[in-house]
């Protein structure tokens, strides 16, 4: 315990990052080491490309927004307290969590889930998705395997779902009802103290099932 | 519809081989007793001129009559169920069609002379029944789920195998079963044979209740596995059973515990190896469609079969074998063949299941049979019932402690409850030797009763219980690509979320294989075309447009003609460039679906008409064609009344077993194309003479020297030569496209039914059903673009479709 408690201390304001994410003190260690072990220059901040070197990171399609989501606008760093409140996202949405009617909506809300997610669309910040936009993001996500007028016609069918007020792009709005299903539950993001192994999943919107049979 | 046909040919032959045996013991009592009969007919002296020779066809005749009766049977479950708005389970209700069935012949034979044996059951009617199951398997659930599905199929299995046998053991020691001849070692071979939660019944059940898909994939993925290592379990304490108690040591146990691995884990990597032999063989099947769907059933069936007679888990054999190669077959194969497959495969298990249970109820109508030992039968339902329960709740409760997401009670009671047994035990059961079991018909109508409790009882309040439990349930929603493309952009997020984190989670492993999978294996098994078009979001994404096109389509025909709807609707869409230029390499009979149904979209622009207030965007929009829709559509119509009928009329008698009507159609097809371009020109010509010249004349003539030869049948035959047509098909051009055909008239020439354009366009129906000369077809046969440019008023919109399927010609030839 004494490890854990000097740990805690060398973290300036960690009771407030704690209430603010809902990380318990397991948590917060484990991820302060990640950083740690992520700022190899000990700056005690990360830099994009310090997210870069991140092998698997680097194969990703979606990668660099996903490192630009933890970079706000103009900032070229991101300190231990940003890089955890933006991971409190993938918490799972917690049920039994009291209620007061004051606080601040949690960073695992529902919303706030889907704002992450609409963020990584939407690269200009005007709160809407384009079809540029959109386009960008199959083409990294689907790559060489489709054409580009297949991957257009993709992107305008796409839009054509969501788009309720007819005006070719995708608002937050109508990007959180399009994903205000039954069956769609939120990014789960689960460490769980007691076993030292992090978990992580996603419950999709599974209809494989029923897709399969289908076909 | 000549696929139909074809399922019927299937379903007749297959079941025929299916039930053959069934009647085996049967007809050699029959044929002793028709012998008489036949003595008599070759005695008589004159020349007979009908003989009745029942015993020729006896045992076919027999088995197709119970098929028959079994399908009778269907048909009137389901509809009685319809009326009783689904209480019982269709299973259960077969069941108790079978008594009545087996009340019938047992009545009139004073015996039951037809039983469902095991040998039957093993060969010809499990096999489909899996290979139906495991070829369906939605495979990302099953394999995200395998780790508890393996738990509770093996160890749920072996525990419930135990605990059931050791149990009835202990009674059966405190005497409350009275006088048996049964060991433990007996009690414990019952125990494994009783142990198995059914696939069929599940199946069977759980359809019909529509829990939701992780539940689902649990209870159905268990009684798949299950039944195999069941069937293992099975063999091993039979092989202690035969070396008897004294004889057994702790080599033996180890022994059999090692086959237990061996035959299990055997059976699996044989399956995959046969998925892998059929993922290789449907690549290369271009050529003959008609019988690559055959391969899918040959294939599975053989992987059975072998890892029978290696005394591999055969079930397991056959599951793997299904759930490894599905993604790959339905890749490679032609979409017309899966089509087959999965209507055939259907077909095939739900005949199979029908089958069983039919004969399942059949069965028990015979006194034989029957041993009643209360003590037995009632200690046996309770122990499966009550160890199937602590079981689920044991082994979850472990699972739980790694699963992310846990499985709740509720669940955990429907899967407890869901513990049907079936035919497989039955089958098992009816395996049994004698002389090693004594107390055999004891276990077989336990057995019995076991299934018709589960299967019936626990089927009937399975609904209600869901209900009451509020189970969450699958929901149906339409699919959507948003969420589709969301889902998958969540994947990245989270795998590059866990990368930042720096553990390895379960993503890492998924992402893993799937690379290794997309960049081996994928190269391996599947043809490249097919890689290079699989993607799933690419896939969901043809399937909605397909939908679009079939709706609107019908309801354009419901209003009357396309021709006609389209003509005053905001957004006109060319169908025809966009399935040409997309699909095209992707399906390339697509065009041949599409006059299959008569659509004549092909030839020109056609309306969203279902949605016309959500434009299909994903359909391009012509602005070009509103503006000449009526010039169209007065040519196409013409054109239409003339040349359609005729066609129709000259391929009907034709008759090919290799082919469907597929390559008149693509004559058709190509034809109705080189008509509508042509209808275009002639009405451009006449209406808007020199408005708009064509861009791209130097192009076309290059292409129509290449094409000279090809020419040449026309000439000669002054029709359409359909050989010619064929030889383009079948080298896989796809569409060629005969527009860049240099003119056989003369440019200025005006068709004469041209001048007909004032005339009031007839019914709808006749519109297409004019008859045609071939002199007309040989006016029209050949597409005049370019030969004289200052005659050739293409629209931008024909000279861009021309264009695209010049290219498209191109490549493909490139490719070849």
């Amino acid at each position: 315990m004494g490890s854990t408690n000097s740990t805690l201390l060398k973290i300036p304001n960690v009771e407030v990052l704690m209430q603010e994410t809902g990380f318990s003190p397991a948590h917060i260690i484990r991820l302060h080491d990640r950083f740690k072990a992520l700022d190899k220059e000990g700056r005690g901040h990360l830099c994009p490309h310090d997210f870069g070197a991140i092998k698997e990171l680097a194969m990703n399609p979606i990668g660099d927004r996903i490192i630009g989501a933890f970079f706000s606008p103009g900032k070229e760093t991101v300190d231990f307290h940003t890089f955890v409140k933006i991971l409190a996202h993938f918490r799972p949405v917690d049920k039994d969590r009291p209620k007061e009617p004051n606080s601040p909506e949690p960073i695992n809300s529902r919303s706030n889930k889907l704002k992450f997610a609409f963020q990584l669309y939407d690269q200009d910040k005007d709160g809407k998705i384009s079809r540029d936009e959109l386009l960008q993001v199959l083409r990294a996500m689907l790559g060489m395997q489709v054409t580009d007028e297949q991957l257009e016609s993709i992107a305008d069918r796409t839009i054509q779902e969501a788009d309720l007020d007819r005006d070719d792009t995708i608002s937050f709005e109508e990007f959180r009802k399009a994903c205000k299903h039954k069956r769609f539950t939120m990014f789960r993001f689960c460490i769980r103290p007691g076993e030292r192994k992090l978990m992580l999943t996603l419950c999709h919107w599974s209809s494989e099932l029923q897709d399969q049979h289908e076909l | 519809m000549a696929s139909s046909v074809y399922l019927c040919l299937l379903r007749a032959v297959f079941l025929v081989c299916f039930v053959n045996p069934l009647i085996q013991g049967l007809s050699e009592d029959e044929s002793v007793f028709q012998n008489p009969h036949h003595q008599q007919e070759e005695n008589l002296t004159g020349l007979p001129i009908v003989t009745f020779k029942w015993h020729h066809v006896e045992t076919p005749y027999l088995v197709i009559i119970w098929v028959f009766v079994a399908g009778l049977a269907k048909l009137s479950v389901v509809e009685l169920n319809h009326h009783v708005i689904s209480v019982v389970p269709e299973s259960g209700l077969l069941i108790i069609l079978g008594f009545i069935l087996g009340g019938i012949v047992w009545g009139a034979d004073r015996a039951q002379t037809f039983k469902l044996l095991p040998p039957t059951f093993f060969y010809y009617l499990l096999p489909q029944i899996i290979l139906d199951a495991s070829y369906f398997m939605p495979n990302k659930l099953f394999f995200s789920n395998l780790g508890a599905i393996l738990i509770y199929a093996i160890f749920g299995t072996c525990w419930n195998a135990a605990t059931v046998g050791l149990s009835l053991w202990g009674c059966y020691e405190a005497g409350v079963m009275g006088n048996l001849d049964i060991g433990l070692l007996q009690f414990l071979l019952f125990g494994s044979l009783i142990a198995a939660v059914d696939p069929v019944a599940v199946i069977a059940v759980f359809e019909e209740v529509h829990v939701n898909e992780v539940l689902f994939i649990l209870v159905f993925g268990e009684s798949l596995l299950n039944d195999g290592v069941t069937v293992v379990l099975y063999n091993v304490f039979d092989a202690f059973v035969a070396l008897g108690g004294p004889r057994i040591d702790a080599a033996e146990i180890f022994k059999g515990i090692f086959s237990f691995v061996v035959v299990a884990f055997g059976g699996s990597f044989l399956g995959i190896g046969f998925a892998i032999l059929l993922s290789l063989l449907t690549r290369c099947t271009k050529h003959i469609q008609i019988i690559e769907a055959g391969f899918v059933f040959v294939v599975g069936y053989l992987a059975y079969l072998t890892a029978e007679m290696l005394s591999l888990s055969a079930i397991l054999s056959i599951t793997f074998c299904g759930i490894c190669c599905q993604k790959y077959v339905n890749a490679n194969m032609d979409e017309k063949s899966v089509t087959t497959v999965r209507h055939a495969m259907k077909l095939l298990a739900n005949g199979s299941e029908t089958m069983i249970f039919l004969f399942l109820g059949v069965t028990a109508i015979d006194t034989e049979i029957w041993v009643w030992n209360t003590g037995f039968i009632l200690l046996t339902l309770l122990f499966v019932f009550i160890y199937r329960i602590i079981g689920t709740f044991l082994f979850t409760w472990m699972l739980n402690k790694f699963r992310l997401v846990p499985i709740e009670v509720i669940d955990q009671v429907v899967m407890s409850y869901g513990g049907l047994r079936g035919a497989v035990a039955y089958g098992l059961a009816a395996l049994l030797d004698e002389d090693k079991i004594p107390e055999k018909n004891l276990m077989i109508s336990t057995t019995l009763i076991v299934v018709y409790f589960t299967v019936i009882l626990q089927g009937i309040t399975m609904k209600p219980l869901v209900q009451w439990l509020k189970v969450k349930r699958a929901a149906h929603s339409d699919l959507k690509l948003i969420e589709k493309l969301n889902n998958r952009a969540f994947d990245h997020i989270l795998a590059a979320v866990e990368d930042i984190c720096g553990r390895i989670g379960d993503n890492w492993w998924t992402r893993g294989w799937n690379r290794f999978e997309e960049n081996y294996i994928s190269w391996l098994l599947m043809k490249p075309k097919a890689r290079k078009n699989r993607d799933y979001l690419f896939s969901i994404f043809h399937k909605l447009n397909l939908e679009d096109a079939i709706n609107y389509v019908s309801e354009g025909e419901r209003q009357g003609s396309l021709a006609f709807s389209r003509s005053d609707e905001a957004a006109n869409v060319d169908f025809k460039k966009q399935f040409g230029s997309e699909f095209a390499d992707v399906m390339p009979n697509i065009m041949v679906d599409m006059s299959n149904y008569e659509l004549g979209i092909e030839h020109f622009s056609v309306t969203s008409i279902v949605k016309d207030t959500i434009p299909s965007v994903s359909l391009d929009i012509h602005g070009q064609d509103r503006k000449n829709a009526m010039d169209d559509i007065n040519a196409h119509h013409l054109l239409q009344q003339h040349l359609y009928r005729s066609r129709k009329h000259q391929h009907r008698h034709k008759y090919s077993r290799s082919h469907f009507s597929i390559n008149q159609n693509e004559d058709e097809v190509q034809e109705i194309f080189q008509r509508t371009m042509r209808s275009r020109l002639e009405s451009f010509k006449s209406t808007k003479m020199g408005v708009n010249p064509a861009k791209k004349i130097t192009k076309h003539h290059k292409k129509e020297l290449t094409h000279k030869v090809v020419d040449l049948p026309f000439d000669k035959t002054g029709a359409i030569n359909s050989t010619f047509m064929r030889d383009t098909y079948t080298v896989g051009a796809g569409i060629e496209n005969p527009v860049f055909l240099p003119d056989m008239d003369s440019p200025t020439h005006s068709p004469p039914w041209l001048m007909e354009t004032e005339a009031v366009a007839p019914s709808q129906r006749a519109q297409r059903r004019l008859p045609w000369t071939p002199n007309r077809l040989r006016r029209l046969a050949p597409m005049r673009i370019s030969t004289c440019s200052t005659d050739s008023f293409l629209m931008a919109d024909v000279s861009l479709t021309l264009e695209e399927h010049e290219e498209h010609s191109q490549t493909d030839h490139v490719e070849m």
